[in-house]
C-alpha cells in the first residue's frame, strides 16, 4: 500500500521493527479483525487495534453503556452512558485513527446469526462476558475455520488462549461444556479489578497482530492465566483431543446451539 | 569487482530527516527494491550516519560503502538482502 508522510510517521514504530517492517504494516492494513463485546476486554483490544492500523475492525455488542461499565471499559466515557456501546467504541477508534474502517454490529449474537457475522473476518477476539457466548464463539470459529483469541476475567484473575482451528486445541477440547448457570457468580456479585481488563485485552490484541503479521509464536495449545494479586502468570499446556465433540475425529457438534444465558457471568 | 555505484537502482535523499524517520524512509525505499538491488541513501552527518547503517545491517542487508560528500552529508550504498529477514 502507498503511505502518506503522516501515515509513515504514525506507523513508524511498527515499521522500524525488523519483524514487522513495511510488509508487516501492509498486512495490518489489509487485515479484518472482529471484536466480540465492546466491554472490558473489547475496549482495550479495539483501541490498540485501531491505533495499530488494522484496516477493517468489526465490533459486536447489543448493550448500551452503563455507569458501572466505566470502571474498566475504557472505550466509553462518562458522556456515553446510555449510548450503544458499538457506536461509542467506534467513535473512539476512528478518533485515534481515521485511516481505519470500523463496522459496528449493534446486535446480540446467537446460534442463528453468529456464523454469518464472523465469516468475513481473518481473526476474532472473544471479549464476551459469559460462558454460553464463549462456547458459541468457539464453536462458530471452529466451524467457520477462523482463528480466535479466547479471554476471560473475574475478580483478580484472567485467562486466555489462542485457537487456530484444525491446527491447535480448541476451548472445548479442555472445557467440554458451559457450567450450569447457577454455578457461576455474576460479575456484579463477584466484582473485577478494572485494570486487569486491560492486561488481558491487550494480550488478545497482541495475538491478533502476531497472527496478521505472521510473526512470533501464537498462544496456541496453551492456557495462559494470571492472578493479579500475586502477579503470577501460569502457562498450562493443552493438547488437541481426538475425543473433542467439536474438533475431534468423530464430532457430535456439527451445528450451533444456544445455551441458557446467564449474562454477566465472566466480565 | 563490480562498481556498486553503477548498480544503484534508486536514491533516497534523507538530508534533514531525523532519526528514526530516516530509517522508516530507508525501509520503505528498500521494500520497493528486488533482492540484490542497490539503494543509495543520503544521510546527514551525526546521529543519522551513526545509526541508520547499523540498523540496516541488523535487518540483513549489506552496507557496501559510506562516502562523505562535500556538504558533510553521507552517501551510503545498501544492497537488499536475498530474503526478507524474519528476525534480526
Ligand atoms: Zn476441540
Amino acid at each position: 500500500m502507498e503511505y502518506s508522510a503522516a501515515q509513515l510517521e504514525r506507523y513508524s514504530r511498527h515499521i522500524i521493527l525488523a519483524e514487522v517492517g513495511v510488509e508487516g504494516q501492509d498486512k495490518i492494513a489489509a487485515a479484518k479483525v472482529l471484536i466480540i463485546g465492546a466491554g472490558g476486554l473489547g475496549s482495550p483490544a479495539a483501541l490498540y487495534l485501531a491505533a495499530a492500523g488494522i484496516g477493517t475492525i468489526g465490533i459486536v455488542d447489543g448493550d448500551v453503556v452503563d455507569l458501572s461499565n466505566l470502571q474498566r471499559q475504557i472505550a466509553h466515557h462518562t458522556r456515553d452512558v446510555g449510548r450503544d456501546k458499538v457506536l461509542s467504541a467506534a467513535e473512539k477508534m476512528t478518533a485515534i485513527n481515521p485511516d481505519i474502517r470500523v463496522r459496528p454490529h449493534q446486535m446480540l449474537l446467537d446460534a442463528a446469526n453468529i456464523r454469518e457475522v464472523i465469516r468475513d473476518y481473518d481473526f476474532v477476539i472473544d471479549g464476551t462476558d459469559n460462558f454460553p457466548t464463549k462456547f458459541l464463539v468457539n464453536d462458530a470459529c471452529v466451524l467457520e475455520d477462523i482463528p480466535f483469541s479466547h479471554g476471560g476475567i473475574l475478580r483478580f484473575d484472567g485467562q486466555t488462549m489462542t485457537v487456530v482451528p484444525g491446527k491447535s486445541s480448541c476451548y472445548r477440547c479442555t472445557f467440554r461444556q458451559p457450567p450450569p448457570p447457577d454455578a457461576v457468580p455474576t460479575c456484579s456479585q463477584a466484582g473485577v479489578l478494572g485494570a486487569i481488563a486491560g492486561m488481558l485485552g491487550t494480550i488478545q490484541a497482541t495475538e491478533a497482530l502476531k497472527y496478521v503479521t505472521e510473526i512470533g509464536q501464537l498462544l496456541t495449545d496453551t492456557l495462559l492465566s494470571f492472578d493479579a494479586l500475586s502477579m503470577r502468570f501460569r502457562r498450562v499446556p493443552l493438547r488437541r483431543q481426538s475425543s473433542c465433540p467439536l474438533c475431534g475425529t468423530n464430532p457430535t457438534i456439527t451445528e450451533l446451539v444456544d445455551y441458557q444465558q446467564n449474562a454477566c457471568a465472566l466480565k | 569487482m563490480i562498481n556498486p555505484e553503477r548498480e544503484i537502482t534508486a536514491t533516497k535523499n534523507l538530508r534533514g530527516v531525523n532519526c528514526p524517520m530516516n530509517l522508516v524512509y530507508t525501509k520503505v525505499a528498500m521494500a520497493a527494491l528486488k533482492p540484490g538491488e542497490v539503494l543509495e541513501i543520503i544521510l546527514d552527518n551525526g546521529p543519522p550516519i551513526n545509526n541508520v547503517p547499523g540498523s540496516v545491517k541488523k535487518e540483513g542487508h549489506e552496507v557496501l560503502s559510506q562516502t562523505q560528500l562535500t556538504d558533510g552529508a553521507w552517501s551510503v550504498l545498501v544492497r537488499k538482502s536475498p530474503q526478507t529477514p524474519k528476525s534480526p
